[in-house]
Order: C-alpha cells, then structure tokens, then sequence
C-alpha cells in the first residue's frame, strides 16, 4: 500500500510526527515520575518511616 | 464498588492499577485503527491529502477544552465536596491538557500553512485557544509556586472555574465573530456536514485520543498520590529527627545539672 501525500507532505509529516513525539514525552515523563516516586517511597519505608496506617503504597498491584 | 469507595486514595490506587493495563491496550487498539483509517482516507476535493491533518488536530482542539472542563468539576470538587481526590485529579490533567492544546495549535498552524496562506491569524478562533494554552501554563506555574498542596489546590481552583469562561468562547466564536477558522462541522445543528470517508476516521481518532487521556490522566493520578505520600513521609521523619534531636539534648542538660 502507497500513500501519496500530495505537494503538501512535508505538513502532513510534521504533523503526525509533532503529534507522535510530545505524546511520546507525556508517557515518559509519566513512566519516569511513577518510578521516581516508588523508589523514593521504598527508600523511605527501608529507613523505618511508615504511614500511620501502615500500609505500603508501592505494595498495591 | 461505590464513587465513595474511589475517594480514598489506597483504593482507587488498586482498582486503578487493575484498570489501567486494559486502558492501555484499548488506547493502542483504537489508535493502530485510526491511524491506519486516516492513512486509508481519500483526499478533500479542496484540502488534498492535507485533510490528513484533520484526523489528529481536530481530537487534540476537542480534548483542550475537554480537559479543562474535567479541570473545572475537579475544582467544584475542591471548593464545594472537598472530595480527596480532586485536586490530584486537576493538578494531574493539567500538563496533559496543556500538551493536547500545543497540538491543536501547532497541527493547526501546519495545516493553515498551505490551505490559508498563513501560520497565524489573530482571529478568536485561534487567539481564543492560545489563551487557553497560556492558561495551562499559567495553572502548572501556579501548582509549583505553592509549596503547600491544600493551598495550591484551593487557588488553582478558583483560577480554573474563572478560565472557564473561555470554553463558550472558543466554541462559538466562529459563530460570534467573522473568523478565517471554518465554522463547525462535526458537532452541529441539523448533522454533520463531513462525508462519512472523514467522518468515520475522525471519530475513531477522536475516541482513541480520549481514551489516550483518560490513561495518562489515571496514570499522572497515581503519580500525585505517590508523591503527597512521599512528601508527608518525608515532613513525618524530619519531624522524628527533630524529636529526637531535643530528647538528646534536654538529656545532655539534665546530665550535666
């Protein structure tokens, strides 16, 4: 299957990969932030601070 | 399980974290298809191939106002039900939906390229969408100047209630005022005017990035509750060193009395 994409393709290229690339960011940044914060918690349940409730936030499935 | 049951953070971490694999898989599935329906679509008669454009900018120009219109009724949530989770839910949407508007801009400005003549026009299509984005900006600058979440939430509320009167602006002020954008075409009085070769794509689009939204939402959700754990952890073991530090030395003064 070939798509032709006209005298205007460049537009169309951009506009697809603009689109690809900041949602791109969104998850990684996403990913990254999640991992940074169980880390920081399971550091901080190592070192002996728990909730009052004493539940581990990073035990949950 | 109730809307009750959702308010506490613990819970709506696992239900979530049951739910949201599923969520993925969907975003992809719907994604894969659309893409594939927009690559697939025949060109306008007028706009050629560059109809293409369409099935990613109109999704991102719908979800900016959505999500702050989510935004909004997490802020109600804040001010009026004081409701756990609603401002983690607006502080997470926030840089999602400001994303979604640079999307709609940029796709928008690619597009105007060569079917206008122009990147940019100041009509109130276009600047009332650019304020939009200065709003997000505006909301996220404000979450970080305030180091106290509660309070964050309460004045980020406010502000969001009062953008939200740019949303009616932006949906008909194609209508309101003599605008270079088009008039609408998907969401109007009497139908749609598109044939259902773009219809049909578009909406698979749409729906795929929604659900795109709902995901990372969910996702940046957890990502906030994680985090004010953290931080109340981390105040809860400063508080024990501080303890511990005047224990040690109203022991060294009775000692030496």
């Amino acid at each position: 299957m070939s798509i032709s994409l006209g005298p205007y393709a460049s537009f169309i290229v951009t506009s697809y990969a603009a689109a690809a690339i900041v949602v791109g960011i969104l998850i990684g940044w996403i990913v990254l932030d999640y991992r940074s914060q169980t880390r920081r918690l399971r550091e901080l349940h190592r070192s002996g601070v728990t909730r009052r409730s004493g539940r581990n936030a990073t035990d949950t499935p | 399980m109730t809307l009750i049951d959702l308010a506490n953070p613990t819970r709506f971490l696992a239900l979530t974290a049951r739910v949201l694999p599923w969520l993925a898989a969907a975003t992809i599935i719907l994604l894969a298809i659309g893409l594939y329906q927009s690559a697939t679509a025949p060109d306008d008669y007028q706009q050629g191939a560059t109809v293409k454009i369409m099935f990613i900018h109109v999704p991102n120009a719908w979800l900016s106002m959505f999500v702050w219109g989510v935004m909004s009724l997490a802020s109600l949530g804040t001010l009026v039900w004081r409701h756990p989770l609603a401002d983690v839910a607006a502080k997470a949407a926030a840089p999602i939906g400001a994303a979604f508007t640079f999307l709609a801009l940029l796709t928008g400005s690619l597009w105007g390229r060569p079917m206008w003549g122009t990147y940019w026009e100041w009509d109130a299509r276009l600047t009332s969408v650019l304020i939009l984005f200065l709003m997000y900006l505006g909301l996220m600058a404000l979450w970080r100047a305030v180091d106290d979440p509660s309070r964050a939430a309460r004045a980020a509320a406010v502000l969001t209630l009062v953008g939200a009167i740019n949303l009616p602006i932006i949906k008909f002020s194609v209508d309101w005022w003599n605008t270079l954008h088009q008039p609408a075409s998907v969401m109007r009085m009497g139908g749609s005017s598109l044939d259902r070769s773009f219809l049909i794509p578009l909406l698979v689009m749409a729906i795929a990035f929604t659900l795109l939204f709902v995901t990372l939402h969910i996702a940046a959700m957890r990502n906030e509750i994680l985090r004010r754990r953290v931080r109340s952890l981390q105040m809860m073991q400063a508080s024990r060193v501080a303890f511990s530090g005047e224990v040690g030395a109203s022991k060294e003064v009775g000692a030496t009395s």
